[in-house]
């Protein structure tokens, strides 16, 4: 029988490491594509640490957010960025080796996650959730929405600082290019677009101007 | 659970992010013709905000929100004198503004999302509202330096600001994260209350260095300061007078929060790291400012070397070095503001009154500009009586007392050094001929004539009556 605690130190240990090591090559990789791996490699160790801990919720919060989604669209703006046309256009067998190293690392992980559940291990402090009777994000939302109901409300206020930025930097009017004024359009009345004349239904005959008469000369 | 009293607390904050929302609203439905009443609304709100943190000055310290925020007499002198350099940027900054097609309201509503950040740094009593506080500031402040997009300077700053900002913000929080893992707690309060008793001292003393980088970084001290001049120089100058006032203040009411609220018994530590940071800027800064030929350049440096001065305070870890700091970093907001002032109203659409050279001869065409500039150089000088002397002769002062005369000695040889790059700038403005084919024309803005003039001859009044203010800053470190 191996000793839990030390099983779970083991564990941590190793999960650190390779968090370092991939946050490492995040920065030193040259392939972009294989940085944006690296650093899903990061967030997964580190949901992993977080398990280890116990803060389950957000652990998962980590995967699905930042895995499922932000990476993902990270993977699709670093892509059509273009930077490595050479390398990007070999391909997805290009790429297997890396794929297949980072997901059979997760894997590990995982397999390492469910042996701690297993057994059980206890070396970190204790843990409140389990303390105040509550599941971790029971316990997560009382605290976020209690104790730490200013820096959330402040956190939405930096978002909106992000949003006003954003908008700030981008949008620009650009002139000279053709659009659409759904506006303008229905408050177009019959007399901008057509203009009705009166004329006569027959075209009137011209006469061409009598020639003056020239006068004889004396 | 919170209650109207927490709200109450806080209203002056709260009062700013609601008005800051509806600006942002407000701007969405104005013509570009009406964005003037913006201008004048979004200082009417500062006005009110300031207003509102006078009148209720609690005696001692009030905390809100489970001790995540601190009222003190700090937080109130600090807020009220970056509210009033935001005032002071608003006005000197409009001309230059509608001048470069920046005057929008993007420029308001992120101003005063920034000032917010101000006030909640300020008066932070948690290293998560610090952080918070922290980023809500940078983030405006990222953006407002990005804010002239087609030039290429400003793209530039905004870029090194931002990558240099973000990874001292990771400085910053690894730093905390080692306190929070020897102490087990983030409030600053119980951080004093947990430092004696914590069983592993080295990880604190590690947590520490990381959170002087991270405050260094804020302040722009020497060796942090590599940002400092490029985005002085590339943002619109309406911004850097922003950076170099309001966001100084808040800087140093992040210094104190952390390292003397939260780590005053670590005192004999962080001590000898900012004596050393302070010597490095006191000497980068007035050196290499003297080779500079663009004002604004010049500028930064010397808010390198000016924000080493203020360090000699804080080394001094009592009321008295607190109280000289804080006076320091009041003056020097004031004349930078005057400072940058001066070089809003000589731009112009098309050109930027930034180097040394186009101050050639400015008392031959414009006497009052180059009157009231000489006053906000020879204050950042330490000239006598200007109001700045007396700030640098506390800070020194407050040196000694710590039993540093060293650093003391120091700081006097740099001041003299340094007057050479300030009476250089005099020199060019009085006696040096204007040069033929170029021309000065002063912004007509009657206001802004008007208040930076106040703000210049209010550092001489300050220079010659400074009791009051002195003994303000005093009792905000009583008790």
């Amino acid at each position: 029988m191996i000793d839990t605690s030390l099983f779970q130190l083991v564990c941590f240990y190793a999960f650190a490491a390779v968090t370092v090591v991939a946050a490492l090559s995040v920065i030193t990789l040259r392939n972009s594509v294989h940085a944006v791996l690296a650093l899903v490699l990061t967030f997964f160790s580190t949901a992993c640490i977080w398990m280890l801990a116990e803060a389950e919720f957000l652990a998962i919060a980590l995967i699905v957010v930042y895995v499922g989604a932000v990476m993902v669209l990270f993977l699709f703006v670093v892509m059509m960025l273009d930077i490595d046309q050479e390398k990007i256009r070999e391909g997805f067998v290009k790429y297997l080796p890396v794929g297949l190293v980072v997901a059979v690392v997760m894997l590990v992980e995982m397999l390492g996650l469910i042996g701690v559940r297993v057994m059980h291990a206890q070396t970190m402090g204790e843990n409140p959730a389990t303390a105040a009777g509550m599941s971790n994000t029971a316990w997560l939302g009382m605290a976020l929405y209690s104790q730490y109901l200013l820096p959330f409300e402040i956190a939405a206020l930096i978002l909106t600082v992000g949003v006003i930025a954003a908008v700030a930097l981008t949008l620009r009017q650009r002139t000279g290019a053709r659009k659409q004024h759904a506006s303008e359009q229905v408050a177009v009345r019959a007399k901008d677009r057509v203009r009705i004349i009166k004329m006569a239904a027959e075209r009137p005959v011209e006469t061409p101007p009598a020639a003056p008469v020239q006068e004889s000369k004396p | 659970m919170p209650t109207i009293n927490d709200i109450l607390i806080m209203l002056p904050e709260f009062f700013l992010v609601a008005a800051a929302c509806v600006l942002l609203l407000a701007d969405a439905f104005m013509k570009p013709a009406e964005r003037v009443y913006l201008h004048w609304l979004s200082i009417g709100v500062l006005l009110v905000t300031g207003y509102l943190v006078l009148r209720y000055q609690p005696e001692g310290a009030v905390t809100a929100f489970n001790g995540m925020f601190i009222r003190d007499g700090l937080g109130t002198i600090l807020k009220l004198f970056a509210i009033l350099s935001t005032i002071l940027v608003f006005i000197y900054g409009r001309p230059y503004m509608l001048d470069r097609k920046l005057f929008a309201g993007e420029f308001y509503t992120l101003m005063l999302f920034a000032v917010i950040g101000v006030m909640l740094l300020v008066s932070a009593g948690n290293l998560v509202m610090i952080y918070l506080g922290l980023e809500l500031l940078t983030l405006s402040s990222y953006a407002l330096v990005a804010l002239n997009r087609d030039s290429s300077l400003s793209s530039e700053a905004a870029i090194k600001y931002f990558v240099l900002g973000a990874l001292s913000s990771g400085m910053l929080l690894y730093g905390m994260s080692m306190i929070y893992g020897a102490t087990g707690t983030l409030g600053l309060a119980q951080l004093h209350e947990a430092i004696p008793h914590s069983a592993m001292p080295h990880l604190l003393v590690f947590g520490l260095v990381f959170l002087i980088i991270g405050v260094a970084f804020k302040l722009g001290v020497a060796p942090f300061h590599m940002w400092i001049p490029d985005v002085y120089e590339g943002s619109p100058t309406a911004v850097t007078a922003f950076i170099g006032s309001a966001s100084k203040l808040a800087a140093f009411g992040m210094a104190f929060r952390l390292l003397a609220t939260g780590m005053g018994d670590l005192s004999q530590h962080w001590q000898m790291m900012l004596a050393v940071l302070a010597v490095i800027s006191l000497a980068i800064g007035n050196v290499v400012a003297i080779v500079q030929s663009n004002l604004k350049r010049l500028l930064a440096y010397s808010t390198i070397s000016h924000m080493g001065y203020l360090l000699l305070g804080l080394v001094n870890a009592g009321p008295e070095g607190y109280s000289a700091a804080m006076f320091y970093a009041v003056s020097y907001a004031l004349m930078s503001t005057a400072a940058f002032g001066v070089i809003l109203a000589l731009s112009r659409a098309g050109f930027e009154c930034d180097n040394i050279d186009d101050f050639k001869g400015l008392n031959q065409r414009a006497p009052w500009m180059a009157f009231l500039m000489m006053l906000a150089l020879f204050s950042l000088a330490g000239v006598p009586p200007l109001f700045g002397f007396f700030a640098k002769l506390l800070v020194l002062q407050a040196a000694i007392h710590a039993g540093m005369l060293w650093l003391a000695i120091v700081g006097a040889v740099f001041a003299i050094i340094g007057l050479y790059y300030y009476l250089r700038v005099v020199k060019v403005m009085y006696f040096d001929k204007p040069e033929a084919g170029t021309e000065v024309r002063v912004q007509p803005d009657f206001t802004l004539r008007l208040v930076l003039s106040l703000n210049a001859l209010v550092l001489l009044g300050l220079g010659l009556y400074w009791g009051p203010l002195l003994s303000w800053c005093k009792q905000a470190f009583v008790g």
